[in-house]
């Protein structure tokens, strides 16, 4: 797992930063792109880019959201979600899924998984900033 | 003269229509103009793959040939009244349609045999896009730089400065990205114009090896005569994986052919029926072999289609020949209700099943299956197991005669929905 926001942003400005977001992707540069418009936000962004024990790492990291990609070396985004959704405490975790494959199947699968948002690739910027901020705008209010 | 017995000349008769001399149409299917001479002549009598080969080289139905036209339009249209939803057609009075309305019934045959094609395309690219790992990473490669791409692109885009050093890092970034873009696109356009040019879908090296397989006819008649496996050529096959695993099934194929010669063999076939558990009894062979066997003997002494699965213990498909009307999915995630796979949970024990699979035309098939331990060679050692199914397709004038049991072909295109065994909902359950 890599760091939190980067020290390009002042101090005062990381101090006040307490919503935490977790990016599981394995495209660095999306990750890269990703961290830097949500740690402009405000947030804390950490990143983890297996699929293998993305579920220990959501667990043991606790984030206000998570950012998950479908297609993960070790484990599929799918099944992560899954096993999570099973866990105590995890059932209203607020999960965006990205994904390559946009068909009306692989939406009702994740659905069915469990997840609070869809976004197949390639997304605009605009729409993953909106869609963290509905999630957790409806995740504070429930 | 009976009904079947006028097959040839219903043959000569549609490749009259087709404008085909006698010599193209043997060369076509692989026969002698003299022997396709008595067939038309109704001095042979004529069935299973070379009956469906020469209906495929005439473009029409096999039963068309066998049953003639009333016959083949009247079956067309019963097939399409099994196959309709929610809507009860008067099938007690089909002969009644067709012979009334025999252009509208045509209509009505047409248009279902047009959907069962277009479902067979939905249900091979869907296979495709699904299962075909190279086309599914390559396709994820691309929307994932184009998805990189586009974000880092809108942040520099945007009104305002932003630290040098994110600037530097983010041109780096779309540089970077670009030049895998360029090089991940050409890379899934030159898969796809290969894959378009052959008509065929070699994307894996089974792929390749079942091709090779195919074009041989899945007999090779210098492993028949004993010689070695290095006797044939795998210079067709593209990728070493390729001819790694065309080797192995065919050192499987030799031990066969020695355990079974093809003499040994022919001598116990019966003309009208196949029962590969006598064949393994007569000849001492274990049931296993006898299925492989089987489904590589020539077209001369086994004139009928036959199908065969191999698979290991974990369910995936080693091996496959496929039989016209039985759909084998291209990769893995087969229906588990296979007598294929029942044969795993009964270990040595032979099986047979009358299956029809859901969602075809209502063809029926013998299945024969078992599952048998690899060579154990250390002392404790787990034995790895293995299942063969032979595949028979079973005489339409028997359909119906036994309670087939109905199987799948994968649950993606598999249109039953009260199925204990589904694991994931059908493309085709929406009313497809």
């Amino acid at each position: 797992m890599t760091g939190g926001p980067d020290a390009a942003w002042p101090r005062e400005e990381r101090a006040r930063m307490s919503r935490k977001v977790l990016l599981i992707e394995d495209e660095p540069n999306i990750t890269e792109a990703i961290r830097f418009l949500l740690t402009r936000e405000g947030w804390q962004v950490e990143t983890h880019a297996e699929g293998t024990d993305a579920v220990e790492v959501i667990v043991a990291s606790r984030p206000d959201l998570v950012i998950l990609d479908v297609m993960l070396p070790g484990k599929s985004g799918m099944d992560i979600l899954r096993d999570l959704r099973e866990l105590e405490g995890m059932s209203k975790l607020p999960v965006l899924m990205l994904t390559a494959r946009g068909q009306l199947r692989d939406r009702e699968m994740a659905e069915k998984a469990g997840v609070s948002r869809f976004m197949t690739k390639p997304f605009s910027n605009t729409e993953v900033l909106t869609a963290v901020r509905d999630l957790h705008a409806q995740a504070s209010q429930g | 003269m009976a009904r079947d017995t006028l097959t040839g000349s219903r043959i000569r008769e549609r490749r009259l229509i087709a404008g085909l001399r006698q010599a193209d149409l043997a060369r076509n299917v692989g026969i002698s103009p003299s022997y396709l001479n008595l067939i038309e002549h109704n001095r042979r009598r004529i069935g299973g793959k070379l009956l469906v080969d020469i209906a495929s080289a005439l473009s029409v139905e096999p039963s068309m040939l066998t049953e003639g036209a009333e016959a083949a339009l009247i079956a067309a249209l019963r097939e399409a009244a099994a196959d309709a939803t929610n809507v009860q057609a008067e099938t007690d009075r089909v002969d009644e349609f067709a012979g009334r309305f025999p252009g509208w019934a045509s209509v009505l045959a047409q248009t279902h045999r047009r959907i069962g094609s277009l479902e067979r395309t939905v249900e091979t690219l869907s296979d495709r896009l699904t299962h075909d790992p190279h086309l599914a990473s390559s396709l994820h490669e691309v929307l994932s730089t184009a998805a990189a791409i586009r974000s880092t692109a809108a942040i520099l885009a945007e009104p305002g400065e932003i630290e040098p050093e994110w600037r530097d890092r983010f041109h780096r970034n779309i540089h970077q990205d670009a030049e895998r873009l360029a090089e991940s696109s050409r890379a899934l356009v030159g898969y796809l114009d290969e894959s378009e040019a052959e008509d065929d879908h070699r994307g894996v090296p089974m792929e390749q090896v079942e091709a090779f397989f195919a074009a041989h006819g899945y007999h090779f008649p210098q492993i028949e005569d004993g010689e070695e496996v290095a006797s044939v050529a795998l210079d067709d096959l593209e990728s070493s994986a390729a001819r790694l695993i065309a080797r192995r099934v065919l050192e499987e194929y030799a031990a066969d052919a020695r355990a079974l010669p093809l003499q040994a063999l022919a001598a116990e076939l019966r003309d009208d029926e196949i029962d590969p558990l006598q064949l393994a009894v007569r000849t001492g062979v274990d049931f296993a072999t006898v299925l492989r066997r089987l489904a590589c003997l020539p077209e001369s002494l086994m004139p009928r289609a036959t199908g065969l699965v191999l698979c290991d213990a974990s369910g995936s498909i080693l091996f496959r020949k496929s039989v016209p009307g039985f759909a084998l999915p291209r990769h893995g995630e087969s229906c588990p209700l296979w007598p294929l796979f029942t044969a795993l949970n009964r270990p040595l024990v032979p099986i047979r099943r009358r299956v029809a699979q859901m969602g075809r035309a209502a063809a029926e098939f013998d299945c024969y299956a078992i599952a048998w331990p690899q060579k154990v060679t250390e002392f404790d050692a787990d034995p790895i197991y293995r299942s063969a199914m032979l595949i028979l397709p079973v005489d339409s004038a028997d359909f119906g005669r036994l309670n087939a049991q109905q199987v799948g072909s994968s649950c993606r295109i598999c249109p039953k929905s009260d199925c204990a065994a589904r694991r994931e909902p059908s493309i085709l359950s929406e009313g497809f």
